[in-house]
């Protein structure tokens, strides 16, 4: 078991020192931004082209769902959120830090990209960092 | 590619419903009798049949059917594609006779989905912990109803006018024996549903249902040698597409840009464009999703999908009829089953024997189904010029 908490998706990168970022990949032909490493560029087929990229922990809310109705074990309800980020790159996260009400949410607004640990493990007992948007400080 | 018309001769579908007694190959068996009766041909005048499931996919569902209506030893394909799976296996029928294979082939989609519940977004990875629930949800609900979202976004589109979406595609199946459901669901209704995943609510969410369709394509040589044109029905254009690269696909499937693309190579195939259509039907799977396909499928400009609900234009009697059936918010959508029930849908009309929900005098008609993952299959139909 690890002694500290293990990224949640390939995406989170967990440096000795200083903040946890996300990184993905972009292709330096086309330039398109891709959340995760491939055998060559999903945009234009480039082989050899992906170079890893930070993205940015600043953001705008594209779209939002507010789930109810989940499956087993699942504490509703939550906010599934789509952000642009600074800069490029686009994530899905949970949204948390404002109630889970459409009249609150606002559609375009500025977020900003936080790292916590989860309340989930997994069968080894290991610790999970998860990423989430939140509205802009 | 052959210049010859293709045509469907002969199509049909079971009612809609929850079977748990019949089998999977004795539904698909019964849409594939309904179909050949329809054409006034047998099991034995069928040279390919190309079979649609999703759920069993592995299970060689083609040949299972034809244990229970004939095992002539004809090639079987069988298809799988998401929710475009029906539209797939119709396709492939098409492209077979186009390529000079065969003159009769039958297609043939069936699912048992009654009871699935929310699919989508449940697997958890072996390897360290599920995701769902904490980088958003992957459930279908949600999935579509981001892309609800992103239309409000831009537009303003409003729950209420989502809702109404489902109003209508309810009060459509009413007039419809073969849906899985006819109960009108007024506005206040819908609205105050259970909600699944906000703007969706339960009746905003298409009916897991099991079902069956089947259709009998021919070429245009064969129809006429056998005397069908008065009934048969012209594949104008049969278009399957993919989703190209876009910016946000990794995390928010775009039903969009494929949706768009096939519609624009559906109507320059059939030479006809969205103005010309007297009926769609296009994939509901959420109320959400149909807003977002009236802009892709042309039948209005970006932006102006919320106008076309609230001037009810989508309703029966109205510029552009949407999912008279009752689409899969009503009449169900059986994944394998759902694009060539689709087709029947519109060839019903177009051979005008739709009753009470019939459009009139309906000439050319769209069918649309999206499968997610993602693909986009598209069908333009003529009906018989009598």
């Amino acid at each position: 078991m690890s002694d500290n908490p293990l990224p949640i998706t390939p995406l989170v990168q967990i440096p000795d020192s200083g903040d946890p970022f996300l990184q993905g990949v972009q292709c330096k032909s086309c330039e398109a931004i891709s959340l995760k490493s491939r055998l060559a560029c999903a945009k234009c087929g480039g082989r050899g082209t992906n170079e890893p990229l930070r993205l940015s922990n600043k953001g705008k809310l594209h779209a939002y769902s507010i789930i109810y109705r989940a499956f087993p074990g699942i504490d509703v309800p939550f906010i599934s959120a789509i952000a642009d980020l600074e800069g490029g790159g686009t994530i899905k996260t949970n949204l948390i830090g404002i109630d889970p009400d459409p009249e609150k949410i606002q559609l375009g607004m500025n977020v900003d990209v936080v790292f916590e640990v989860v309340d989930r493990k997994d069968a080894e007992g290991n610790e999970y960092l998860g990423y989430f948007i939140k509205p802009a400080a | 590619m052959g210049s010859e018309d293709i045509y469907i001769a002969g199509i049909d579908m079971i009612k809609f419903g929850k079977f748990p007694d019949i089998s999977i190959a004795k539904l698909g068996a019964e849409a594939a009798h309904l179909a050949l009766d329809d054409a006034g041909i047998t099991i034995n005048d069928i040279e390919a049949l190309y079979s649609g499931n999703l759920m069993m996919a592995s299970g060689m569902v083609g040949q299972q059917i034809q244990q229970e209506i004939g095992q002539t030893g004809i090639p079987v394909v069988n298809c799988a594609n998401a929710c475009a799976t029906g539209a797939t296996a119709l396709r492939e029928g098409w492209t077979a006779i186009k390529a000079g294979l065969y003159d009769i082939v039958m297609a043939v989609g069936v699912e048992k989905l009654a009871g699935a519940g929310m699919l989508g977004g449940g697997g958890g990875n072996k390897k360290g912990i599920s995701s769902e629930g904490l980088l958003g949800s992957g459930a279908m609900p949600c999935v579509f109803a981001e892309a609800g979202m992103a239309h409000s976004k831009e537009y303003g589109t409003t729950f209420e006018q989502f809702a109404q979406i489902a109003v209508k595609n309810h009060h459509h199946s009413t007039m419809n024996p073969k849906a899985r459901y006819q109960i009108e669901t007024p506005l206040d209704e819908v609205m105050n549903a259970e909600m699944i995943s906000y703007p969706n609510t339960k009746l905003m969410c298409s009916a897991n249902v099991d079902g069956a369709a089947a259709a009998v394509l021919m070429s245009e040589k064969k129809v006429k040698e056998l005397g069908l044109m008065s009934q048969a029905v012209k594949i104008r254009a049969s278009i399957l597409t993919t989703d190209p690269w876009t910016d946000r696909d990794e995390v928010m499937p775009d039903i969009n840009t494929c949706t768009r693309n096939a519609a624009a190579q559906a109507y320059e195939m059939a030479g006809v464009g969205p103005e010309d259509l007297d009926l769609v039907e296009l994939h509901d799977c959420f109320a959400t999703a149909e807003v977002l396909h009236y802009e892709n499928l042309g039948l209005c400009a970006d932006g102006e999908a919320p106008k076309l609900i609230d001037e009810k234009t989508t309703w029966l009697g109205g510029r552009i009829p949407v999912n008279l059936s009752g689409g899969l918010l009503s009449k169900g959508h059986p994944i394998g089953a759902t694009g060539i029930a689709n087709v029947y849908e519109i060839s019903t009309h177009l051979r005008g024997g739709a009753g009470k929900r019939q459009a009139e005098g309906a000439r050319i008609g769209l069918a649309h189904v999206i499968g997610l993952g993602t693909c986009c299959g598209i069908h333009i139909l003529e009906g018989p010029s009598n």
